[in-house]
């Protein structure tokens, strides 16, 4: 049988307009919320649309009615079927203080396992520096760590002039980019099923580690802790938390121990990385500034105490707002069975 | 299997299908974009000089960082507000949805933007181009994570068959009992297929289009034989538009003719 097209299109017309127009408004104001009525009358569009696709799929091969059929059914349907909040407001205040440390602790053991890859990078680093100094340059490819410490200590300490005078925001500007870039980076790479993203801490660990045992061996802990707790005790947790990022995109991948499918288990995570993703930008802008700021400046300039205390401050703020930010202290309501 | 239509079952059972964009048209879209964020890097660079004459290091300062946000931020803000669409994906057409056809959420968006950084590794999108290829719904890494799919978009708008066959005078009306069964001996495809032929018909080149016609109506011709006062001086194209007009407004036809009839039986004898 093939269906009368004029017919069809005359009869189904002034409901797929009126459709049409109810879809307009609805994507131009995602806010709107419509009254029960209009979503009924919305519904029944939808549904005697839906119903004159299936006809017209049955009994006409007519493509051009159809594509705009699917079209509108297609819109319908994501505005109908759709469970998700609407996401159009941000609330950055409380995204800040609620949702990020609430999303950070709910995958906790995903950082966890993050630390564990970075503490396993800094023993290899600190180990392989231990016991073959000359593996530095391997280990270390940046000029300005191949220095000795103690002549980089001694040089820093006799500084008379400000070395970042006049540069101090750029620098700052290009250290909050560098990191927010290999933050999303390692983030990213939880798509090769997490062999990228282990890639990136452990590596990060293996400088952090070398580095740290450079300074140590060399008995300039307290300059070392100077130089890095200001900056370091932010940015390094934001590079675990990209880890922890990563790692929550590579367990969704492989999908041990759920019976979800890729796609639901991936849709599941997709709000959190957004938010952990957002979480680090913010630190790393932070830790931006702290360090153009404060750690390139030593002794006698900033005592080394002031700022290692500073760093402390920062640590515990950092584990506070990360532990306890968001936590809700009010017992949980009693359901109807309890 | 790859293919190039996603075809999506909603829970009242109706299917509809949406148009997979492909790499080679989704690698130009992305190329007018890296124009877009370049042009707006020169605006932003040269206004960024301006403020140089105050401060300089405040100026690269900002210049840096202005890079960084519109380099990562101009494919979130633009498919968030335009609702799955960059400049580029506009001019091609494009637009990214959710995989299951559902409202695209802020963090899809997010995500398929974040991910670039892996599918863009080691030069111009090579992994996310190979990823692109090979994958059933044409997606490239970020669009794995996010779960979306980028799907072409034509202009729809409400179908207007009335122009091409309302208003025609058709010969083969005045044979009731042999245009029934020219509708029964033609199948839906090769109804659709002369249909087709008609509605594309000015896009054909001339010569290629008098053959064409000439082939579909030699075919339609020996469907059901009409007799000659039917087909003289007729010529292909039309005869095909009259068959589809046959074919499409069967109802419509019968619809008059009662109302004809109708209006003649209610006229007043020996007026």
């Amino acid at each position: 049988m093939i269906i009368d097209l004029q017919k069809f299109i005359a009869t189904g017309r002034p409901f797929w307009t009126e459709l049409e127009a109810m879809l307009a408004r609805l994507e131009a104001e995602p806010d709107l919320r419509m009254p029960l009525g209009q979503l009924q009358l919305f519904h029944q569009l939808y549904e005697r649309t839906a119903a004159d696709l299936a006809k017209l799929t049955t009994f006409s091969s007519e493509p051009e009615t159809r594509r705009y059929l699917e079209n509108l059914v297609a819109r319908a349907y994501g505005e109908i079927h759709e469970t998700r909040d609407k996401q159009r407001r941000i609330f950055p205040w409380k995204w800040f203080f609620q949702t990020l440390p609430q999303t950070f602790r709910r995958h906790v053991r995903a950082f966890y396992l993050s630390v564990a890859i970075t503490l396993a990078g800094c023993a290899f680093g600190g180990l392989a520096i231990a016991f073959d100094p000359d593996a530095k340059p391997v280990l270390m490819p940046f000029s300005h760590l191949l220095q000795d410490p103690r002549k980089r200590v001694a040089e820093e300490e006799k500084a008379a002039n400000d070395r970042l005078a006049g540069h101090k925001t750029e620098f700052s500007a290009e250290l909050m980019t560098h990191n927010t870039k290999v933050s999303i980076l390692t983030l990213a790479l939880g798509m090769t099923w997490g062999v990228g993203t282990i890639i990136m801490l452990f590596y990060n660990g293996v400088i952090l580690g070398a580095v740290s045992v450079d300074y140590i061996h060399s008995g300039e802990t307290k300059f070392l802790m100077g130089w890095l707790m200001p900056h370091g005790v932010i940015e390094i947790p934001a590079i675990l938390i990209a880890g922890q990022a990563g790692l929550l995109l590579a367990f969704a991948l492989i999908g041990r121990g759920t019976r979800a499918s890729l796609k639901t288990r991936l849709r599941e995570i997709s709000g959190d990385l957004a938010t952990l993703i957002g979480g680090v930008g913010v630190m790393l802008v932070w830790a931006g500034f702290i360090e153009a700021f404060l750690s390139q400046y030593h002794q006698p300039v900033i005592p080394y105490e002031v700022k290692i205390a500073f760093g402390f401050v920062e640590l515990i703020l950092l584990f506070l707002f990360l532990a306890k930010s968001g936590a809700n202290k009010k017992p949980a309501a009693k359901t109807l069975d309890e | 299997m790859k293919t190039s239509t996603l075809f999506i079952r909603t829970p009242e059972g109706i299917v509809f299908s949406q148009l997979l964009a492909g790499p080679v048209t989704r690698f130009f879209a992305w190329f007018i974009d890296q124009l877009c964020i370049g042009a707006a890097m020169s605006l932003l660079g040269s206004l960024l000089d301006l403020l140089g004459m105050v401060s300089l290091n405040f100026a690269v300062a900002l210049n840096v960082i202005a890079y960084f946000i519109v380099g990562i931020g101009y494919g979130i803000f633009f498919e968030w507000t335009w609702r799955g669409q960059t400049v580029g994906k506009k001019l091609f057409r494009l637009r990214v949805v959710d995989v299951d056809g559902m409202r695209l959420q802020f963090n899809q968006i997010v995500v398929r933007n974040l991910l670039r950084f892996v599918d863009e590794l080691p030069v111009f999108y090579f992994v996310g181009g190979l990823t692109c290829w090979l994958n059933s719904k044409c997606q490239r890494l970020g669009d794995i994570a996010a779960n979306t799919i980028v799907i072409r978009a034509p202009r729809i708008a409400e179908p207007d068959l009335d122009q091409l066959l309302a208003g025609k005078f058709n010969s083969l009306r005045q044979f009731p009992h042999l245009a029934a069964r020219l509708r029964q001996n033609v199948s839906p495809m090769e109804a659709n297929t002369a249909l087709q032929a008609l509605l594309r018909r000015n896009e054909f080149d001339p010569v290629a289009r008098v053959e064409l016609f000439g082939e579909l109506a030699a075919h339609f011709r020996g469907k059901v034989e009409f007799p000659a006062e039917a087909m003289d001086g007729v010529a292909d194209e039309q005869f095909v538009r009259n068959v589809v007009d046959v074919i499409y407004r069967t109802h419509a036809e019968n619809a008059a003719g009662k109302a004809a009839v109708t209006a003649v039986e209610a006229w007043p004898a020996g007026v």
